[in-house]
C-alpha cells in the first residue's frame, strides 16, 4: 500500500496579489469578525449576572462542564452554535451540542444552559436536541447529556411573557420524540449517559430515566415527575425537593441514579470513567494515508469567494487547499466539466469530492451520478462542495433530458449509502441543493462558509420571475402595468430574498451544523471523516455501476 | 608473578564503573560483585560478569567470587574494604593481586595515632596532639577530639573551652565506638581558619616514588568534601615543593606502593602546613589530579600492581591548567544537608565532552539509605581556575535531574560566589560565605517554566492521542473555555490557561490576554518553546504526576495537579509518620498503650543521628506498623493513635 494517493498535487493559478482576491479576503475577514462576536454572544449564555449566580452556587457554566469532560487538548466540534440568530431567544438557543473526545471516544454531548431560562427547552434547543440524537444515531456515537432544565418553556403555551414575537416552530407536538429517539439509541446499542446537574422535572426526568447510565450530584441533582408545588397541588403532600428527588434518595433508595458524585467535577470524572469502560470500538477503517498538509496555503481560502457570487470560482482552488498534499485525482476531467469529481484524502481518510464549476448540465449530472456509484463501490465517503445555481434550463437542455439526467444524479445521491459531508461555499439554489446532497438528502453533516446563500433560486431570479407573472396577469386582465411600482416590488422582493438566503439566517434556523471559517474546512471534514467511522462504511449494493 | 588478566572490583556505583573503564581500556576482563539492593545498578552492565554477595564488607565472599570467576586481582575502590589491612592481607595470601598499598602500610596508616608518630619520624610537621585522655588540654584550645580509627567526620568534636571537654570526649567516644567498633579518641590542636590540602603520591614496587601535586578540598559540609580542585589557589610553588617533599619522605618511610594521599591542614593565616593522615587508597577527588597531570591514576594502580615500574620521575610530572570537581549528592542543603532518598526520574548531563561525569546512576536508579547518596562527580579542566569553576557551574546548571533533592543549586552557588572565585576557600567556607542553599526561580522564570511544562503536556497529550490525533491541539468550532493545566511547586499552585491560535502559537491566560507562546519543537524528552519572545529548549521528564523541567536555571519540578480528585480514604488523624528516611532503632509503645501528647513513640536513626518521633495528641495506640530494624522511607505511616473522638462519620 502506498502512503499517499499517487495523484500529483493540483496546480493552482490563484493570484493572491489580485485586487479581487484582496477584496474578497477583506470581506471574508470582516464577516468572520462578525461570527466571532456572535460566538461571544453565545458563549455569554444568559449573561454575566446569571453566570455569576450559577458559580456562586458551586456550579459550572455548561461550556466549562463540557471543557472539563473532554480529553485535554482534544478537538471539539460545536453543532449550530449560532442557532436562534436574530430571534427572540438567546444566541445558541439555551443549549450546547457538539462532538468531542472523552476517554479517547468520540461522543455527542448535549447540555442545557441553566443560565438561559433556567435551562427550559426553547424551540431552538428542541431542534438542536433532535439534531444531537440524529448525529448519535447516524454515526453511532455515544450520547452524553448534561441535564439541567426547568422543563418546557411554559411561556409559549400560556402566551405569558413580554408579548414579543416568538419563533413559529410548533415544538410541543415534537417533544415526545426525544425520548423515543433516546430509547432507539439504546436499542441500537449506542450508549446513553446522563449527568443530572440540576433539576430534571416531569418530562425532563425521563432523560435520566431513559439513559443507560445516570450520574447524580450530591445536593444538586433533582429528579421527580412533579416538584413540591405540583405535588402539593395534586395530593396535598408536603415535601422538599431533596427528599422528593435528590441524588441521595435516588442513589440509595429509588435506584433512579447509578452514580453519586460529590460535586460537579466529580460527576464529570464519573462520566469520563463510564465512557472509558464502554469498550467503544470504531468499525470504520483507520486513516489509510499519511497526513500531509495541503501544498497550497489554506489561508488563501479567505480570498476565493466573493460577496458577489456571480464572480467565477474554480472549485479546484478550494480542493487544493483542503486535501492532503493538495493531491486530487480528477475523474472524467474532459467531460461534464462543470461538475468536478475526483479522489483525494483528508487527514489520511480517502474521500470522493464533488464540486461545482458552474451550472449543472445534463452531462455533468450524469458524471456525478456515475462518480457517486463508483465511490459506493469502494466504500469511500463523499464530500460535496456546493457552489451551485442549479440545473441548466432552456429548450436544448430540456430536449437533452436535463430532468431525466438530473434525476439520475439526485437518485444516485439519495441511494448512496456512504457518508456524505456537505460544505456550502457559495450558491446553493434549487434542485442543485438537492443534487449536491443538501440537508434534506440524508447527509451526515452540513457546514457553510459565511459567503453561502441558499434558496429556491437566486434573489434576482425570483424577483424577476414574480415580476413577469404580474406582467402576464396585468396583460390578461387588460390593466396597464405600472412599471414604477413593479420596479419597487422587484427591489423589495430581491432584498427580502437576499436576506433570507444568507448563511447566518440559515444557520440560525438550524438548517446546517454551523458556519465555519474557510481555513477550518479541512479540519472540520477531517474530524467528520473520523466521526462517521464509528459506523461501518458500506456503499450501496445491488447493481453494478451504470455508465451514464 | 603478579600478572593478571581479569580484575574484580570489590565496590559499587561510580567508582566501580571508573575502575572498569580503565581496566577495559587496558584489555583486562572485569568482574563485579553486587548485593540485592544493587540488582539493577548500572555498574553491573560495565563488567563482563557479576557475582552476587551478601555485603560489600564480606571479604571472604569477595575472595571466593574472585576465585570462582578466575579474577587475578582485586581493586577495592574507596570506602568499604579499601583500607582494611586484614582484607588486603587475605587477598594477597589468597594468591590474588591486591591493587593498593601493602597491608602493612594500610595498617600503619589506619591508626591515626601511629600515623602521626611516623610523620614525626619523617620530619613532617604535625599539629600538637596527645592520645592521653587525661591531658587533652595540653594541646591548647581550641582543640579537636577525633576518633583514632575514624574518618569522614564521625566521632569528631571541636572544643573551644576547657569546660566543654569532658562532654565532647564522651560523645566522640560513643560515636566512634558505634561507627568503627573502636572508641579510642585523641586530641589535636584546632586551627580556626584552615584549608584542607592533600598531596597525591604514587609509588611502584621498585622504589619509584613521585607526587602529583596537591588538591585543595576545603569546601566541606558535615566534614565531607564537596568541591575539590587542583592546583590549590592558595599554595605557592615553594609550599608546593615543601609539601610534596614532606609527602614523599613519609611515603618513602612506608615504602609506599600504589596510589596514596597525604592530607595536610594548612593554616590560612600563616601558610604553615600540618600532617593529618594518609589515605591508603584512591581518593574520590582523584580526577582533578588526573586532569592536570594527564595521568590515569587507576591505570597507574593497575600497572604498579602488575609489578611494572612507574617509568617516570618527579621531574617528568608536568601540570597543565586547572581542574575542579563537584560532588553531586542526594541531599537537602536547605535542611542541614540531610541525605535525601528517592528514585532518579530524570538524569541527563548536558552533552559536552569536555566535562567529565563519573556517575553510577541513571534514570530509574534508586537512591536509598543503604549507601552513600552521591549521585555523580562532575569534573572540568580548563586553562584557568575561573574558567574551570565557571564551566563546572554551567555543567551543573544544565544537568537535567529529577526525582531526588540534590545539592546542585548549592554547588553552583559556591562555584559562582565571589569568595570561591577569589580563592578564599577555607574549611569554614560554607558557614562564613553562606552560599544560597537552593535556587528559587523568580516569578518570571517560574511563569516560563510553568508555560513550558503546560505546553509540553499539551503536545504530549496530542502525541499520545489515538482519536483524531492529526487535528490541531485544542481545535474548536464554537467556544469553550481555554485549556487549563494546574501545576504546583512546594505546594504553591500555578494555573496555566492557554488557547491555541490560528497561527500555530498559543494565547496565554483565561482570556488570552496574558502573553503569547509558541512551541517550535517538541519531543517526549524536551520542548523548544518561546514565551513572550524568550525562547529556550527545556528538557522535560515526566514521572507519574511529576514533571521535571530543566531550563537555564537548573531543574524545576512541577507537581501535576489532576483535573479531578478521586475521593479517598482520609489518613487517620493520629498518624505518626516518618519525617525522613531512616532505620527504626526503637519502638517505645505497643498497640493498646495510652500515650500523652509529646511522648516519644518511635526512635528513628538517620545518618547516625537519632530522631525522636512524638505523639501529636493523647490517645490509645491502635496500630503499630513498624518494628525495630525496619528501613523506612519518608512519610511512611509508623503507627496510629486514636484520640477517642467519635469517628463514625468518616
Amino acid at each position: 500500500m502506498t502512503r499517499t494517493l499517487l495523484a500529483p498535487p493540483l496546480p493552482s493559478a490563484l493570484d493572491t496579489g489580485d485586487a479581487q482576491f484582496r477584496q474578497n479576503r477583506e470581506d471574508m475577514l470582516e464577516q468572520l469578525a462578525q461570527i466571532e462576536e456572535l460566538l461571544d454572544e453565545a458563549d455569554a449564555g444568559g449573561g454575566p449576572e446569571r453566570m455569576e449566580r450559577l458559580r456562586s452556587r458551586g456550579k459550572l457554566p455548561i461550556r466549562e462542564r463540557i471543557a472539563n469532560v473532554l480529553d485535554p487538548d482534544s478537538p471539539f466540534l460545536e453543532i449550530s452554535p449560532l442557532a436562534a440568530y436574530k430571534s427572540d431567544y438567546v444566541m445558541g438557543g439555551g443549549m450546547v451540542v457538539g462532538i468531542g473526545v472523552i476517554a479517547g471516544t468520540e461522543c455527542v454531548i448535549m447540555g442545557n444552559d441553566p443560565t438561559v431560562l433556567a435551562g427550559a427547552l426553547t424551540p431552538y434547543a428542541a431542534k438542536k436536541w433532535m439534531r444531537a440524537l440524529e448525529i448519535a444515531r447516524d454515526n453511532r456515537l455515544p450520547y452524553i447529556s448534561f441535564v439541567e432544565s426547568a422543563g418546557g418553556d411554559l411561556r409559549v403555551q400560556t402566551g405569558d411573557g413580554e408579548g414579543r414575537r416568538r419563533a413559529q416552530l410548533d415544538h410541543f407536538a415534537e417533544t415526545g420524540r426525544f425520548f423515543y429517539e433516546m430509547i432507539e439509541l439504546s436499542k441500537m446499542e449506542i450508549p446513553t449517559v446522563c449527568v443530572v446537574f440540576g433539576s430534571s422535572t416531569a418530562g425532563g426526568a425521563y432523560q435520566p430515566g431513559l439513559s443507560d447510565y445516570t450520574i447524580m450530584v450530591k445536593e444538586q441533582s433533582k429528579m421527580f415527575l412533579a416538584g413540591p408545588p405540583l405535588v402539593k397541588m395534586a395530593t396535598g403532600e408536603e415535601s422538599d425537593d431533596e427528599t422528593l428527588g435528590g441524588a441521595e434518595m435516588h442513589t440509595t433508595v429509588s435506584g433512579g441514579g447509578d452514580y453519586f458524585a460529590e460535586d460537579e467535577m466529580d460527576a464529570l470524572r464519573l462520566c469520563r470513567e463510564v465512557v472509558s469502560h464502554l469498550n467503544w470500538r470504531k468499525p470504520g477503517p483507520e486513516p489509510r494515508f499519511d497526513v500531509e498538509p495541503p501544498a497550497h496555503d489554506p489561508e488563501d481560502l479567505l480570498g476565493i469567494m466573493s460577496r458577489d457570487l456571480t464572480k467565477p470560482v474554480d472549485v479546484r482552488d478550494v480542493i487544493a487547499r483542503t486535501t492532503d498534499g493538495s493531491r486530487f485525482e480528477q475523474f472524467k476531467p474532459r467531460w461534464g466539466a462543470t461538475m468536478v469529481c475526483g479522489w483525494a484524502s483528508i487527514h489520511g481518510y480517502p474521500v470522493g469530492i464533488l464540486g461545482n464549476n458552474g451550472v449543472i448540465y445534463p452531462d455533468a449530472a450524469q458524471k456525478a451520478a456515475h462518480f457517486i456509484q463508483l465511490c459506493n463501490q469502494i466504500d469511500v465517503p463523499l464530500v460535496f462542495l456546493q457552489n451551485i445555481t442549479g440545473f441548466m434550463v432552456g429548450k436544448d437542455f430540456e430536449a437533452d433530458g436535463i430532468i431525466k439526467k438530473g434525476s439520475q444524479m439526485i437518485n444516485a445521491v439519495s441511494n448512496s449509502t456512504v457518508p456524505h459531508l456537505t460544505v456550502i461555499i457559495g450558491s446553493s439554489y434549487g434542485a442543485g441543493t438537492y443534487g449536491m446532497s443538501g440537508r434534506s438528502f440524508g447527509n451526515r453533516f452540513t457546514f457553510r462558509w459565511h459567503t453561502a446563500k441558499i434558496a429556491v433560486m437566486g434573489p434576482k431570479q425570483i424577483a424577476g420571475v414574480m415580476s413577469q407573472v404580474r406582467r402576464g396577469q396585468a396583460a390578461r386582465a387588460g390593466i396597464e402595468f405600472d412599471e414604477e411600482e413593479d420596479a419597487e416590488t422587484v427591489a423589495q422582493v430581491e432584498a427580502i430574498q437576499e436576506k433570507g438566503s444568507l448563511a447566518l439566517r440559515a444557520t440560525g434556523a438550524i438548517t446546517d451544523d454551523g458556519i465555519v471559517d474557510p481555513r477550518d474546512t479541512r479540519d472540520v471534514l477531517g474530524m467528520c471523516l473520523s466521526v462517521v467511522r464509528n459506523r461501518p462504511i458500506d456503499g450501496a449494493e445491488g447493481y453494478g455501476v451504470f455508465r451514464l | 608473578m603478579s600478572r593478571y588478566s581479569t580484575l574484580l572490583v570489590a565496590n559499587r556505583g561510580e567508582i566501580a564503573r571508573r575502575v572498569f573503564r580503565t581496566a577495559r581500556a587496558m584489555g583486562l576482563r572485569t568482574v563485579a560483585v553486587f548485593v540485592d539492593a544493587d540488582t539493577d545498578a548500572l555498574f553491573l552492565a560495565d563488567a563482563d560478569e557479576a557475582v552476587r554477595i551478601e555485603s560489600y564488607l564480606d571479604g571472604a565472599a569477595i575472595i571466593d567470587a574472585a576465585r570462582a570467576t578466575g579474577a587475578g586481582a582485586v581493586h577495592p575502590g574507596y570506602g568499604f574494604l579499601a583500607e582494611n589491612a586484614d582484607f588486603a592481607r587475605a587477598v594477597s595470601e589468597g594468591d590474588l593481586v591486591w591493587v593498593g598499598p601493602s597491608p602493612d602500610a594500610i595498617a600503619a596508616m589506619g591508626d591515626k595515632i601511629a600515623a602521626k608518630a611516623l610523620a614525626v619520624e619523617a620530619d613532617v610537621p604535625v599539629l600538637p596532639s596527645t592520645d592521653d585522655p587525661d591531658h587533652f588540654e595540653t594541646v591548647g584550645f581550641p582543640l579537636l577530639v577525633k576518633a583514632a580509627a575514624g574518618g569522614g567526620g564521625k566521632g569528631m568534636r571541636i572544643v573551644q573551652t576547657a569546660d566543654q571537654l569532658a562532654d565532647a570526649v564522651e560523645s566522640a567516644r560513643r560515636e566512634a565506638g558505634a561507627g568503627f567498633g573502636d572508641d579510642r579518641v585523641f586530641a589535636e590542636r584546632y586551627v580556626a581558619r584552615s584549608r584542607h590540602v592533600e598531596i597525591q603520591v604514587l609509588g611502584d614496587q621498585h622504589g619509584g616514588l613521585v607526587h602529583l601535586g596537591e588538591r585543595e578540598c576545603s569546601i566541606q559540609r558535615r566534614h565531607q568534601k564537596i568541591i575539590e580542585e587542583s592546583p590549590s589557589p592558595f599554595i605557592d610553588d615553594a609550599t608546593r615543593s615543601a609539601m610534596g617533599e614532606a609527602a614523599l619522605r613519609l611515603a618513602s618511610l612506608l615504602s609506599y606502593q600504589s596510589a596514596g594521599t597525604v592530607e595536610f591542614l594548612v593554616d590560612d593565616r600563616s601558610g604553615d602546613f600540618f600532617f593529618l593522615e594518609i589515605n591508603t587508597r584512591l581518593q574520590v577527588e582523584h580526577p582533578v589530579t588526573e586532569a592536570v597531570t594527564g595521568i590515569d591514576l587507576v591505570r597507574e594502580q593497575l600497572r604498579i600492581a602488575q609489578g611494572e615500574a612507574l617509568g617516570y620521575e618527579q621531574s617528568d610530572v608536568a601540570f597543565a591548567g586547572h581542574s575542579v570537581q563537584a560532588r553531586l549528592y542526594a541531599e537537602d542543603p536547605a535542611n542541614d544537608f540531610l541525605p535525601a532518598t528517592g528514585t532518579i526520574e530524570a538524569f541527563e548531563p548536558h552533552a559536552d565532552p569536555s566535562v567529565r561525569w563519573d556517575t553510577g546512576v541513571g534514570p530509574g536508579s534508586v537512591i536509598g539509605t543503604g549507601f552513600d547518596p552521591m549521585i555523580a562527580k562532575v569534573i572540568t579542566h580548563r586553562p584557568t581556575r575561573t574558567e574551570a569553576a565557571g564551566a563546572l557551574a554551567l555543567a551543573l546548571e544544565r544537568l537535567h535531574i529529577g526525582g531526588v533533592v540534590t545539592n546542585r543549586d548549592f554547588l553552583t552557588a559556591v562555584l559562582r560566589s565571589d569568595a570561591f572565585l577569589a580563592g578564599d576557600t577555607t574549611t569554614d567556607f560554607i558557614d562564613r560565605v553562606e552560599p544560597a542553599r537552593r535556587h528559587d526561580a523568580d516569578d518570571h522564570e517560574r511563569r516560563r517554566l510553568a508555560v513550558a511544562a503546560a505546553l509540553w503536556m499539551q503536545a504530549a497529550n496530542r502525541h499520545d492521542a489515538v482519536t483524531l490525533p492529526t487535528l490541531p491541539s485544542g481545535w474548536r468550532i464554537g467556544r469553550l473555555p481555554a485549556e487549563r493545566i494546574e501545576l504546583a511547586h512546594d505546594d504553591q499552585p500555578v494555573t496555566v490557561h492557554y488557547r491555541p491560535r490560528r497561527d500555530g502559537g498559543f494565547a496565554l491566560g483565561l482570556r488570552g490576554d496574558e502573553g503569547r507562546a509558541r512551541v517550535h519543537r517538541w519531543s517526549p524528552a524536551d520542548i523548544d518553546v518561546e514565551v513572550d519572545g524568550r525562547r529556550c529548549t527545556y528538557r522535560v521528564a515526566r514521572a507519574h504526576d511529576r514533571l521535571h523541567v530543566t531550563g537555564a536555571g537548573g531543574t524545576f519540578t512541577w507537581q501535576l495537579v489532576p483535573r479531578f480528585s478521586v475521593p479517598h480514604i482520609e489518613m487517620p488523624g493520629g498518624a505518626v509518620t516518618a519525617p525522613m528516611p531512616g532505620k527504626v532503632v526503637e519502638v517505645r509503645v505497643k498497640a493498646g498503650d495510652e500515650v500523652e501528647a509529646g511522648q516519644v513513640v518511635v526512635v528513628l536513626e538517620a545518618m547516625k543521628m537519632e530522631n525522636h518521633l512524638r505523639a501529636a495528641q493523647p490517645g490509645t495506640v491502635t496500630e503499630v506498623r513498624v518494628g525495630v530494624g525496619d528501613q523506612i522511607e519518608k512519610d511512611v505511616l509508623l503507627l496510629v493513635i486514636d484520640d477517642g473522638r467519635e469517628t463514625s462519620d468518616r
